[in-house]
């Protein structure tokens, strides 16, 4: 079954990285990996340490690898060494940011680059109706594979995915099963890393703001009614804000035993929407835009359209800033500017 | 055994709401979960629901609601009331459980109505009457068949199985009984004949087939009981195991077995609301005392998980495992973690360690201090 | 037989005044006699830059039913930048409140200095006016407050 998946994705294949990551361990360049290790379903590579090279046999880069590794990197950062960690091109902006923070060790880390030829979910494929999933081919031409012409589809849809299962062979388009935050890919351009491997390919299909400029111009009532329906579907099982680059404190505020209302109960009434907006609140100017809330979300809540409020509003108010960008500058919500815009023209852009 | 057509099912789902409540699997913005029957609920998204192999929270939530209020104190001047949050008290369905819940509900009960007895979650059980699916077209995920659950002879009140054309209805127990004869008088169920039958058990094999090529079906569970605590609770493997945690409560919310609760107070500006809500062993401050947190390192929280469900668990409930093969977890963790893994990881460790010739690792894997 | 009478709406409504100017600015409203609605129950804060999100956040959820910040004049902070931040952060929180549909009239930032007591009673009365017009907020609110 895994034999199929082995080399999901050849602008860099997972041959390329285990020998690299051989290398640097071998020479002592770097004491330990981070990358993915294969898993034992087709679609369900976990993120890993690797400290030998006897061990790196198990390390996978496939069209599943969707997992952001810079965090790990806070964990990493603490230990002894350096930590030779993948990189995929959004993971990099990530990196820079919690860089930005003092919350990793740039001088621990040895950043290989790799290139990305877009993620595939999990949770698009079964809402497809493909299930049960035995082996998975087609993938390695991710969108469109560079060079490949004959992989290019009519519809801009991508290569054909095939996949056998349990209940016979399917079929899908790689880009019907793409993650979100891939068609709105910020750009296939490392922002921050010690070598390069593999090429990636474009994958932006859509317009980034596009579904926070539609519920824009809903009706206050139409907006209420579409985020209460969404979030009454949270759980509090904390997935977003764990999984989150940007959320690195040491002791969440709503982890806090002084807070009257407790992290895990769901109320169906104003919890859900505290949490949501204090969240992307603490992490407004500070969020990449990575999209891995909205990719672990158990109950499939777009987590993704608060962040990226927050961002629209910044780019229109103060100026484009894309958080991650490089390790220096300062954020908006820790800078001003004497002439900023007064709290009013919120309802006087309405 | 009765049947009912297909696009009778609507028909049905009013007929059951109309003299009580009625629970269903419903699609909500793309998810499936166990809500309360509505009118508005169209035929569209009932199939889906109804189809839909696993709900995203297991339906326990029905049985032990992930936040419930205890009682509530109100102060009015200088008087002090506490008014205890009544039992249930009506008579409810619950259409469209698996096996695999089901065995999730036996699990619970072991916890909630040994002694003593937790009232809200008894109440709830004696007026709830189940109606569970047979399951159809298992997944990957799933591995019911290794605790010995058929998932396609779900022993519930009333044991229901939809085909192509029709749902077959087969009460077990004197409240399925009840509910049957209510339904009959409603009109929408008809006797089913031989050749129903025979369709029925047709389907049962082919799902069993199924079920037997899926690949976790055949993992062992060797090794895992409840004197398994020295041996297990020590091992070095946790050590690598937890690292890719994140340690959100994913697993511990979509689980139909985890029950932990904590109790906490909420002031509502007048008064002050006790109640309890499902806590995860994942978290940073589950079973935190006065004192400090006995468990401090992720780690030793995520041992705790796996050690609960598969030795402590069994040493405690005859052998019983606290985990029912439902596989949410497995398609749920956002970083790809779950129980299989850890049980494989530790049949390849035990391997490993056998082959070795200075015996099994016993060290004691030392407990990091401070938080992860 | 009892006579049917409306109760006439009485917002509950947050005030968060910074220590050096808005609440010398109340102070003087009071002792210039100005009258304000007694429904602005008034909360002093070091600096408006103190009011995080969750006050503004917590305060509807407890039941409030407008919410206003009052700081120094930008450029008169006690704090040379306080308010400038404040301005951003509020900027950002409102039209989030904005965005997830909550009416944005619930919630206001003014300037208003120790020597303005006329302009703090007018903003106070102007903002309970409109706060009236706006009526009882639900979509902020946690039905567990809820006085039965």
């Amino acid at each position: 079954m895994q034999e199929a998946m082995k080399e999901c994705n050849p602008s860099v294949s997972s041959q390329i990285l285990r020998e690299r990551a051989g290398q640097l361990l071998t020479d002592g360049t770097v004491a330990r990996v981070l990358a993915w290790k294969k898993g034992d379903l087709p679609h369900n590579p976990e993120p890993a340490f690797f400290d030998s090279a006897e061990a790196l046999r198990d390390l996978t880069y496939d069209a599943f690898c969707g997992a952001n590794l810079s965090k790990y990197m806070i964990e990493a950062s603490k230990l002894e060494g350096k930590t030779l960690v993948f990189l995929k091109p959004c993971d990099t902006y990530s990196f820079n940011q919690l860089l930005k923070e003092n919350r990793v060790d740039r001088e621990k880390a040895y950043i290989i680059g790799i290139g990305c030829t877009g993620k595939l979910s999990g949770e698009k494929i079964r809402s497809l109706g493909i299930k049960a999933i035995e082996t998975m081919e087609g993938a390695e031409e991710g969108m469109l594979c560079p060079g490949r012409e004959d992989t290019e589809t009519e519809d801009g849809r991508g290569a054909i995915l095939t996949f056998q299962t349990l209940y016979g062979q399917k079929t899908c388009a790689y880009g019907d099963a793409m993650l979100e935050r891939c068609h709105v890919c910020k750009g296939k351009e490392h922002k921050i890393y010690d070598e390069l491997l593999g090429q990636s390919h474009d994958t932006k299909d859509a317009e980034r703001f596009a579904e926070v400029e539609r519920i824009e111009a809903m009706s206050p009532a139409e907006r209420f009614a579409y985020f209460q329906s969404e979030l009454s579907k949270c759980i509090r099982c904390n997935a977003c804000r764990n999984v989150c680059p940007a959320c690195s404190c040491r002791k969440c505020v709503f982890d806090s035993n002084k807070f009257d209302s407790a992290q895990k109960a769901n109320a169906d009434s104003f919890e859900e929407k505290m949490f949501h907006i204090i969240r992307a609140f603490h992490v407004a100017g500070r969020c990449t835009d990575c999209g891995e809330c909205s990719r672990v979300c158990p109950q499939g809540i777009p987590l993704h359209l608060f962040n990226r409020k927050f961002i629209k509003d910044i780019d229109t108010l103060y100026g484009e800033y894309q958080a991650g960008d490089d390790a220096e500058s300062k954020g908006p919500l820790t800078s001003f500017t004497f002439d900023d815009a007064e709290p009013g023209i919120v309802a006087e852009r309405r | 055994m009765y049947k009912i057509a297909r696009e009778n099912l609507p028909a049905l789902c009013r007929a059951m709401a109309a003299g009580s409540e009625l629970y269903l699997p419903v699609q909500k913005n793309g998810q499936v979960n166990f809500a309360p029957w509505e009118e508005s609920v169209d035929e569209a998204a009932l199939f889906t629901g109804l189809e839909t192999l696993k709900t995203v929270k297991s339906p326990k939530d029905i049985f032990f609601p992930q936040s419930e209020t205890l009682y509530t104190c109100k102060k009015d001047g200088k008087k002090l009331t506490v008014e205890p949050e009544a039992w249930k008290d009506q008579d409810f369905v619950v259409f469209g459980m698996k096996a695999c819940d089901l065995q999730g509900l036996k699990v619970l009960d072991q916890v909630f109505l040994s002694d003593p007895v937790d009232t809200f979650y008894a109440a709830r059980r004696q007026h709830g009457t189940i109606v569970a699916l047979g399951c159809k077209e298992p997944e990957t995920s799933c591995f019911c068949r290794l605790f010995g659950t058929d998932c396609t002879e779900p022993a519930a009140d009333v044991a229901v199985w939809l085909t192509d054309a029709f749902l077959f209805w087969k009460p077990l127990t004197e409240k399925g009984e009840a509910l049957t004869a209510r339904l009959k008088e409603d009109g929408p169920l008809a006797r089913a004949g031989e050749e129903d039958n025979a369709r029925v058990e047709a389907e049962k094999a082919a799902t069993r087939r199924i079920v037997e090529r899926l690949p976790y079906s055949h993992l062992s569970l060797e090794g895992w009981n409840g004197d398994a605590t020295d041996e297990k609770f020590g091992d070095p493997l946790w050590e690598e195991l937890y690292k890719p945690c994140l340690a959100c409560g994913t697993c511990t919310f979509v689980c139909p077995t985890c029950q932990c609760y904590d109790i906490k107070d909420y002031d509502t500006g007048h008064g002050i609301q006790r109640y309890r809500c499902w806590d995860s062993c994942m978290y940073s401050d589950f079973t935190m005392m006065a004192a400090a947190n006995n468990r401090t390192s992720q780690m030793q929280r995520f041992r705790q998980r796996f050690m609960h469900k598969l030795v402590y668990f069994p040493a405690n409930n005859d052998g019983m495992y606290s985990c029912v093969g439902c596989g949410r977890c497995v398609d749920k963790c956002p970083a790809s973690l779950n129980i299989v893994k850890v049980i494989k990881a530790f049949a390849a460790g035990e391997k490993a360690t056998a082959a070795k010739a200075d015996g099994p690792a016993l060290e004691k894997a030392a407990d990091k201090g401070g938080e992860k | 037989m009892p006579i049917e009478t409306k109760e006439e709406f009485r917002p509950k409504i947050v005030a968060f005044c910074c220590n050096w100017c808005s609440y010398a600015g109340a102070d003087l409203a009071g002792s210039s006699r100005l009258a304000y609605p007694a429904d602005v129950k008034i909360i002093r804060v070091p600096c408006s830059c103190r009011v995080n999100p969750m006050f503004v956040l917590r305060a509807f959820e407890k039941g409030a039913d407008g919410v206003i910040l009052c700081g120094c004049h930008p450029g008169d902070c006690h704090y040379s930048t306080g308010n400038y931040y404040t301005r951003r952060r509020m900027t950002l929180l409102f039209s989030m409140l904005d965005y997830i549909g909550v009416e944005n009239g619930r919630t206001r930032v003014e300037w208003v200095s120790a020597a303005e007591g006329v302009k703090f009673s007018a903003t106070m009365n102007d903002f309970v006016a409109k706060i009236r017009t706006l009526g009882e907020n639900v979509r902020l609110e946690d039905i567990r407050c809820k006085k039965q």
